[in-house]
């Protein structure tokens, strides 16, 4: 890696204040994707800015009818935890089939979404499940903060700090992994939550996660698995890699849903 | 008495320093002074070099030097040597373009050296690294081998069609016959896949040169310290090998992709000679898969003629072999006597004839490979076999059965070239299918198929060559090297040993396998015995570790110093216990005179030996050390069944192996623990190869796959519980009557795969697919059927 200037913030405050006045700051959460970009000499961020010093940022909290994840809180953390596993167990299946046990008691949900990367679980978890995104400017619904490929709605040192997820009636993550990386090839989080229904994708889309309009008119109030898997997705617009077509990712979005709606009951 | 020997499953002792961290890696090594070396290499695949500017990288922070090739031609550096040839069918010798260990005027492959940038830090030398300037002419690359062959690009400019070698075997008018009266032929075309070694510990290097004494030495990641001296020694840098030590101590896997001679090898010894510092390199893993050599990647058209009733009786095969950029140390035997040789396989086919073009592209050299050859040859037969039986109707165990030599045939003269010494395919084939329960698979299909599953059983019945030898025939096929091994059995003066062995151990267990024939032989417990390898400043000499052969060959060369060793001892236990030598007898560590109670231990004669007050001085002469090479009498001859059994979920191509069965015949087994792993590890790669990695080029010559991002290597929940056994006919080959199994699994093991991919999808309208069958490809066929 090239070098770059690293600080270790001690608070919220304190971590925006070395973002802005860093030249081309970055902030590391769990570094999971950071760091090795850094090693591969893909980046070279100014300053690094390590938020695991900054407690807040980290725990999971009940609030009656929704959950809320401090951004610095691991998968491994989500995953294992009481609260989420009786709550939302999907969310906890998604957090436990992150990456392997050393990026899952690293990574953290903040990092993931910031990063946005257009494989990774999380996105299709928090679209899904309708989640609320939480900075330290604002709160936007998941739906208005992914915006592309690695592109979020975050302003430049807008920080991340949690996520807050309504407990949904069912919900179900179906992850059809990358052999090589483990990464959705296709992931499809599908929910009830407050009577809508939706169906969110990772892995497939060209701009990253989306909701599946005809999988969700398909599933409908009563999640019809049978119904989702007849449904033929258009493979428009969808990746194509050395892994798998386009067409094959548009079939497996309906195999993903369905199976997702059948485990969600 | 000793129960640590022939056959008991002790322990591996190297296991305790490996397993708490202990183990002793090139780059565990760090010399006093240590200078660290960064290589430049290559973003084309295909480039002229028409100038290397290292102004400004020279004066950046730590820089001691750059070399460049230009440097290197300077010096008259050689290249890097290839260690067998080949000749063309018409007796003319294969082209053997030259491989400079830094370019000179050309790149062929992306991570080809351009320059070697050597600095007070790794990262000074990497940093400095981005400040030379390159100018490359890009030209296009030749990366598919048809391309390559119709003259693409030429990647060495005096190699016409880029065409290493036009090579045949086996008699090609009895074959043409033997189709001219065919009452079947089946014909098939396979691709194999070309795979990326991926060893846990990457290549690594340190290059020491004593200005005082001229002694240069290098600790390096091989699996072959004695011929690596010869090769950089003899052919590369000129220095005599009484100047020249190699230390291979801890090596992390190999499989092959570390016997080659490696640039960074030479490179290094030559710079430390300038710099007059130690210098250190170690590949980053994204170097490791753009410069390690490659496995496999064949492409083969065959057909197999039969009689009316099913017989085998003509084999014709026409391979084209990828080659790479350069030619590697070996990478010319793999597709041709490590290939062709054995398309007998386990069945009588009267009549074979092969060729095989090999084929420079702008890819990283293709060497050998945990299997290199058998695998390829296997993967063919044992398709075509298969593809015989559904296309004539024959079951296909029956096809088998009805094509095998049999127990009473041997030893068996192929078509081509080997004489198998002594087998028993039926047995061992019978066996497998009751171990699969073969019978019971039909009803487990019915299961499967209520469940919305395909389910399938394949089967492969392969055979392979170990212990490459004698040295005499290897030479006269071309061979540069002799192929015997050596060792030399220290008795130490209190009765422990320490045995040298040119063979080497990266993961194998030779410090367990090779002190349990000492203890056998001694009937000394095997932890009063100590495995020395790697060290050529030790070890007297050796030919070192692949193609199965350090047991075959390295076992009996230690069993020959060890009867050395007794005969002697035989001579001083005589001479103490006044008898004659006729009459001491030894047994379980004693000597004794027949038919008394007057008797010495093990050690008490070694002790005599060492401290001769009561000794045959006029005789004989102190001590107890021996030496021995042994040159074997033939090839080894390991053969067996795998049975796999699959279930694949038609609606995401996803593959379940429901069963895997080996029964392999590895001749005398010395450690049942060490022979199961072996198939184990070996399994898990041919199940690799068979469903998860592919390497992948672009028409660039960019490397797709060059990361664990888009390289799938097995991870423990791709593989299924393995049911292993052995079912052995003790070799005839060599005195410890045992035939090889480091690479067994990884032969015999994908076709089984396919076979039964493709039994399961059969019904469905499939009738090919190819290696790696991932899941994407496994539906694709399914949709195409």
């Amino acid at each position: 890696m090239y070098n770059f200037n690293y600080k270790k913030a001690s608070s919220r405050d304190d971590a925006v204040a070395a973002q802005s006045s860093a030249d081309d700051g970055s902030y590391l959460a769990g570094g999971m994707t950071l760091i090795p970009t850094l090693k591969q000499r893909l980046a070279q961020p100014s300053d690094l800015i390590d938020l695991a010093d900054v407690g807040d940022l980290a725990g999971i909290s009940d609030d009656g009818g929704a959950i809320t994840i401090g951004a610095m809180t691991t998968h491994a953390t989500v995953a294992e935890s009481e609260v989420v596993t009786s709550k939302i167990p999907a969310l906890a299946a998604l957090a436990g089939h992150i990456g392997d046990p050393q990026v899952r008691n690293r990574g953290t949900i903040g990092g993931s979404i910031a990063n946005n990367d257009p494989a990774a679980d999380y996105p299709a978890g928090c679209v899904g499940l309708n989640a609320t995104i939480i900075t330290n400017k604002r709160e936007l619904p998941a739906e208005d903060f992914f915006t592309d490929l690695f592109e979020t709605a975050l302003e430049e040192g807008e920080l991340v700090t949690a996520v807050s997820f309504p407990i949904p009636d069912k919900a179900a993550y179906a992850k059809f992994p990358n052999p090589a990386s483990r990464y959705a090839i296709v992931g499809v989080m599908v929910a009830q939550t407050g009577g809508e229904t939706r169906a969110a994708v990772t892995g497939a889309s060209q701009s990253g996660v989306f909701r599946a309009a005809d999988i969700e008119a398909a599933l409908g109030s009563g999640l019809d698995a049978a119904a989702a898997k007849e449904v033929k997705v258009s493979a428009d617009n969808l990746n194509a890699d050395i892994h798998a077509s386009a067409e094959y990712r548009a079939h497996l979005i309906s195999i993903m849903a369905s199976r997702a709606a059948a485990a969600a009951g | 008495m000793t129960d640590t020997g022939i056959g008991a499953s002790v322990r591996r002792v190297e296991d305790k320093r490996f397993l708490t961290g202990r183990g002793n890696y090139t780059d565990d090594i760090d010399q006093h002074g240590q200078a660290y070396a960064w290589m430049l290499r290559s973003p084309h695949a295909h480039a002229r070099l028409n100038n290397v500017d290292t102004a400004a990288a020279a004066s950046a922070p730590g820089v001691i030097a750059i070399f460049t090739g230009a440097d290197m031609a300077a010096d008259e550096v050689g290249g890097l040597p290839c260690g067998w040839q080949i000749h063309n069918k018409d007796g003319s010798p294969m082209n053997e373009p030259a491989h400079p260990p830094l370019a000179v005027d050309k790149v062929r492959h992306v991570g080809d050296q351009v320059a070697v940038v050597i600095a007070e830090t790794k990262a000074q030398a990497r940093d400095a690294a981005e400040l030379i300037a390159v100018d490359y002419d890009v030209l296009p690359a030749a990366i598919d081998m048809n391309a390559a062959l119709a003259g693409a690009s030429a990647v060495h400019d005096d190699v016409p069609d880029n065409m290493c070698f036009d090579w045949e075997i086996g008699d090609k008018d009895a074959t043409e016959t033997a189709f001219s009266g065919a009452a079947h032929v089946i014909s098939i075309d396979v691709v194999n896949n070309r795979l990326i070694p991926n060893a846990m510990e990457p290549r690594a290097a340190i290059a020491h040169h004593d200005s005082s004494t001229g002694h240069y030495t290098l600790h390096t990641t091989t699996q072959n310290p004695h011929v690596i001296r010869l090769l950089m020694g003899a052919f590369v840098l000129q220095i005599p090998e009484h100047k020249l030590r190699i230390v291979s101590h801890d090596v992390g896997g190999g499989f092959g992709s570390k016997i080659s001679h490696y640039a960074e090898e030479a490179i290094l010894t030559w710079a430390s000679a300038k710099v007059t510092q130690p210098i250190k390199w170690v590949a980053e893993r994204s170097e490791s898969f753009m410069t390690d050599a490659h496995g496999r990647d064949h492409e083969t058209h065959a057909e197999l003629a039969m009689d009316a009733d099913g017989n085998f009786t003509g084999l014709r095969v026409a391979t084209k072999a990828n080659i790479g950029a350069y030619l590697s140390t070996f990478g010319s035997s793999v597709p041709t006597y490590l290939y062709a040789t054995l398309m007998a396989g386990v069945y009588t086919t009267p009549a074979i004839y092969c060729e095989v073009k090999t084929v420079f592209t702008n890819t990283v050299p293709v060497d050998a490979y945990r299997g290199a050859g058998r695998p390829e040859c296997t993967y063919l037969l044992e398709r075509l076999v298969n593809k015989a039986a559904r296309e004539t109707g024959i079951d296909p165990v029956e096809i088998r059965r009805k094509n095998m030599i049999q127990a009473d045939q041997f030893p068996y003269q192929t078509p081509v070239a080997l004489q198998y010494d002594v087998g028993d395919y039926p047995t061992a084939f019978n066996t497998a299918l009751q171990a699969a329960d073969y019978e019971g698979f039909a009803q487990r299909r019915a299961e499967s198929e209520s469940n919305g599953k395909q389910r399938g059983i394949g089967i492969s019945t392969y055979i392979e060559a170990c212990g490459i030898a004698p040295s005499a025939v290897a030479g006269a096929l071309g061979a540069r090297a002799g192929l015997y091994e050596s060792a030399q059995v220290r008795v130490h003066p209190t009765g422990s040993v320490t045995v040298y062995t040119g063979t080497h151990s990266h993961g194998q267990g030779h410090e367990t396998t090779f002190a349990q024939l000492v203890s056998e032989s001694f009937g000394i417990p095997a932890d009063q015995v100590e495995v020395s390898h790697g060290d050529t400043g030790e070890v007297q000499f050796g030919m070192g570790t692949y193609g199965s052969r350090s047991l075959a060959v390295g076992g009996p060369a230690i069993l020959k110093a060890c009867n050395k060793v007794i005969d002697k001892a035989k001579k001083i236990a005589a001479h103490i216990l006044e008898a004659s030598e006729a009459d001491i007898e030894f047994t379980d560590g004693v000597f004794r005179v027949s038919g008394t109670d007057r008797e010495m231990a093990f050690g008490e004669v070694s002790l005599a030996a060492y401290v001769p007050h009561n000794y045959p001085i006029e005789e004989i002469e102190p001590g107890l050390d021996e030496n021995a090479f042994y040159d074997p009498l033939n090839f080894s001859f390991p053969a067996g069944c795998h049975i796999c059994e699959v279930e694949v979920d038609p609606d995401t191509g996803v593959i379940d192996i429901a069963n895997f069965t080996a029964v392999d015949d590895v001749g005398r087994v010395v450690n049942p623990m060490i022979v199961e792993g072996q198939v184990h590890g070996g399994v898990a790669q041919g199940i690799g190869q068979a469903l998860l990695e592919g390497c992948v080029y672009d028409d660039a010559g960019q490397l797709l796959t060059g990361s664990y991002m888009d390289y799938t290597m097995p991870r423990a929940d791709d593989l299924p519980n393995l049911n292993v056994g052995t079912q052995s006919v003790m070799g005839a080959s060599n005195p410890l009557e045992v035939k090889g199994v480091g690479e067994v699994g990884a032969i015999g093991s994908p076709p089984a795969v396919i076979n039964a991919i493709l039994d399961a999808l059969a019904p469905l309208g499939v009738d090919d697919i190819s290696m790696p069958a991932t899941p994407s490809k496994v539906w694709q066929a399914i949709q195409n059927a």
